[in-house]
């Protein structure tokens, strides 16, 4: 099937799907798994298919059941634990980074730990401090924890699929605004490796790097660029621990030029990680500073009239560039390059009605 | 029945001599990491695991020496470990904090209170999940309640009906905070009571009313009778963490350590024994002088162990596929 067009949501049910037919060991718990919403409708229809012995919700415990997640995965168990936003996982910070993360190490590799652990991240909608926290670098600063933020459908089902196969902890995270983003997705079980990076588009200027949500804002960008002859690398991280050197150096080799966007905190970020690699490995072949594109150290207010200034999209990406290339766009270029402003900034699109 | 007693004692014995060389032998000996011994609490380590079978899971916390012991674990290992040795239970990268034996079902004691609490959860409902008919025991102290993840994992044992049993060692401080400073006047088990779990009190320092008991609960989360809680009393005789007795500081008198001395659980032991004409002083004697020996040779393998090689240092920071440890 060459064609087969679905949304990354439904690309991660079909992950769940052929994994949970795969593999008896396979379970999937949440809050709100089996529920009539299905987790975005990530995990719709999988409780009826597979029984409540494999698909379950929980109590309100997100400490404890990331316990019970890691116990059951310590004697042959492959659990696949989802918060509805990454904000609550942190209620279960002491079992991921003093458990999970170090089980394996701590105890002489006598032992691995298979388990997936699913974040959802966001933006908009009023989703304000507390729902709306993007703290993959939080994790990313953990030994022993692996972190995959997929852009692409065909991405989220190949690394999910690749995440329960692992027998290490991994942290899955998804921004919530790809959920309903549509593309070709192939049948049945095939993973995309963890750990490596890909070029969603080559080009010899500049170099964009980002991951999951702002992929697709600088692939937005890219798009723009080559209208008035600029052509963007985009690198698209897709894992952001352990981190692909290798195709950001390649690429930074290549064009002299580094933009990094990653939606969370500007300090201590992976903007950071990533400018720090470059700065350390490839200094002599920069031509230009390099810029982080990130949010603010501030935390996600909730007013739509202060979220404008809060987040960053493609035309941002677009202005960097400019700069970094010290091009003053001409009244045509300017045409071109200054994309229509969104109505709102707090929805992916107009057929994004909330509630959450 | 005077089979399962001389095996009682005689594992309390070994727990305490154990224990008691680690104190001697803390400096000389350069086992360079913070040890908590568990000196007057060995009987409930030992009446607990004696209900146990290989293929039942033990979890444990900081004080976990004598409950790696009674499931089993390798004493050579477990004195590697504290040395620092590639051949210690965790290559040297655990130390006494963080004990494992695999091989007998002791699947890992960790440093952060309460932390182990939710894994044994974990293990249980995994046995529950694929209908295995083993038990998981999970030993943590006192002030593992005042956790809020040891009542979320409680609630969890409950809802699904696990075969687990959860063992409170009450030796009443936390390092040096005594429990009344953190706890409101209540007994434990009656407080767990409140999460619908079968919960009780026992003396902590009868190895045989631990066994009695703890064959009466593990029988029953063996038979998919569900989750019980037990609350032992006890005492530590040495100091939180270290080789050494800590009365001069102050921080709980001598009256009461006393009594709890006299209150030996392995002196009490002995004496009914001796009594009931089960041991005598000599085949006591005999039991010392063997696991000195043990012991000894168990020094030595620690001492004459290498240490890890630098390329250990970034080994198993993941497990990967083929390479089995």
């Amino acid at each position: 099937m060459s064609h087969r067009i679905l949304t990354y949501g439904e690309a991660l049910r079909e992950a769940f799907d052929v994994c949970l037919k795969k593999d008896p060991n396979v379970y999937l718990i949440g809050l709100g798994v089996p529920d009539p919403k299905g987790i975005f409708g990530t995990t719709l229809g999988l409780a009826e298919k597979y029984g409540d012995k494999r698909v379950m919700d929980m109590p309100v415990s997100e400490s404890a059941v990331t316990g019970v997640a890691i116990g059951s995965a310590l004697v042959g168990m492959r659990p696949v634990m989802s918060h509805q936003r990454l904000d609550f996982a942190l209620m279960a910070t002491d079992q991921i980074i003093n458990n999970a993360a170090k089980w394996h190490y701590m105890f002489g590799g006598v032992a691995k730990l298979p388990l997936t652990i699913r974040m959802i991240i966001g933006r908009g909608w009023g989703q304000g401090p507390q729902h709306a926290q993007n703290l993959q670098a939080m994790y990313m600063h953990i030994p022993g924890l692996k972190v995959v933020m997929p852009f692409s459908p065909s991405d989220a089902k190949g690394l999910m699929i690749a995440s329960i196969e692992d027998d290490n902890p991994v942290i899955f995270i998804e921004h919530r605004w790809l959920h309903n983003v549509k593309g070709h997705v192939d049948e049945g079980v095939y993973s995309v490796p963890i750990g490596k990076g890909k070029i969603v588009q080559s080009g010899k200027d500049i170099t964009i790097v980002a991951s999951s949500y702002m992929t697709l804002q600088a692939s937005k960008a890219a798009e723009q660029l080559s209208k008035v002859g600029i052509n963007a690398e985009v690198i698209d991280l897709r894992t952001i621990k352990p981190l692909d050197e290798e195709i950001i150096l390649e690429s930074v080799k290549k064009t002299g030029r580094l933009i990094v966007a990653d939606s969370g905190y500007l300090t201590g970020g992976v903007a950071s990680e990533v400018a720090a690699i470059v700065a350390e490995k490839a200094f002599e072949y920069l031509k230009a500073p390099i810029r982080r594109i990130t949010t603010p150290d501030c935390p996600a207010p909730t007013s739509r009239a202060l979220i404008k200034y809060y987040y960053t999209d493609a035309q941002e990406i677009i202005n960097q560039v400019l700069k970094l290339l010290d091009i003053k766009p001409d009244a045509k270029m300017e045409s071109l390059l200054f994309l229509e402003r969104p109505l709102y900034y707090d929805v992916p699109d107009q057929s994004f009605t909330g509630p959450f | 029945m005077n089979e399962i007693l001389t095996s009682l004692f005689f594992k309390m014995l070994r727990i305490r001599l154990v224990e008691e060389a680690i104190a001697r032998l803390y400096h000389e000996k350069e086992f360079r990491c913070p040890v908590h011994l568990c000196v007057g609490q060995e009987a409930i380590a030992v009446g607990v695991c004696e209900n146990l079978l290989q293929n039942d899971y033990v979890m444990s916390s900081h004080r976990s020496h004598g409950h790696y012991l009674a499931k089993g674990g390798s004493l050579q290992r477990m004195f590697a470990e504290m040395a620092g040795k590639i051949t210690g239970c965790c290559r040297g990268k655990g130390g006494s904090m963080h004990l494992v034996d695999q091989s007998v079902g002791f699947l890992g004691s960790t440093a952060i209170i309460s932390g182990t609490i939710p894994v044994a959860v974990g293990t249980a409902f995994a046995s529950k999940l694929k209908n295995r008919r083993n038990v998981t025991v999970v030993f943590f102290g006192d002030a593992a309640v005042e956790e809020g993840v040891f009542h979320e994992s409680i609630n969890f044992a409950v809802l699904h009906k696990l075969p687990i049993i959860f063992v409170c060692e009450n030796n009443l401080y936390s390092v040096y905070t005594r429990r009344n400073l953190r706890q409101p006047d209540r007994e434990i088990y009656t407080m767990v009571r409140g999460h619908g779990i079968n919960a009780y009190k026992c003396d902590g320092n009868d190895a045989v009313s631990i066994y009695n008991l703890s064959k009466e609960l593990v029988d029953s989360a063996r038979q998919g009778g569900g989750p019980s809680f037990v609350e032992f009393s006890t005492y530590r005789w040495l100091e939180h963490c270290g080789p050494n007795y800590d009365n001069d500081l102050g921080y709980r008198d001598r009256e009461e350590f006393e009594a709890w001395r006299e209150n030996c659980p392995i002196i009490r032991m002995k004496n009914m024994l001796i009594e009931q004409q089960v041991l005598t002083e000599e085949m006591v004697i005999r039991m010392n002088n063997s696991i000195t020996q043990e012991i000894e040779k168990a020094v030595v393998f620690a001492e004459e162990s290498p240490f890890p090689e630098a390329d250990q240092l970034f080994q198993h920071i993941y497990s990967i596929v083929g390479d089995e440890g």
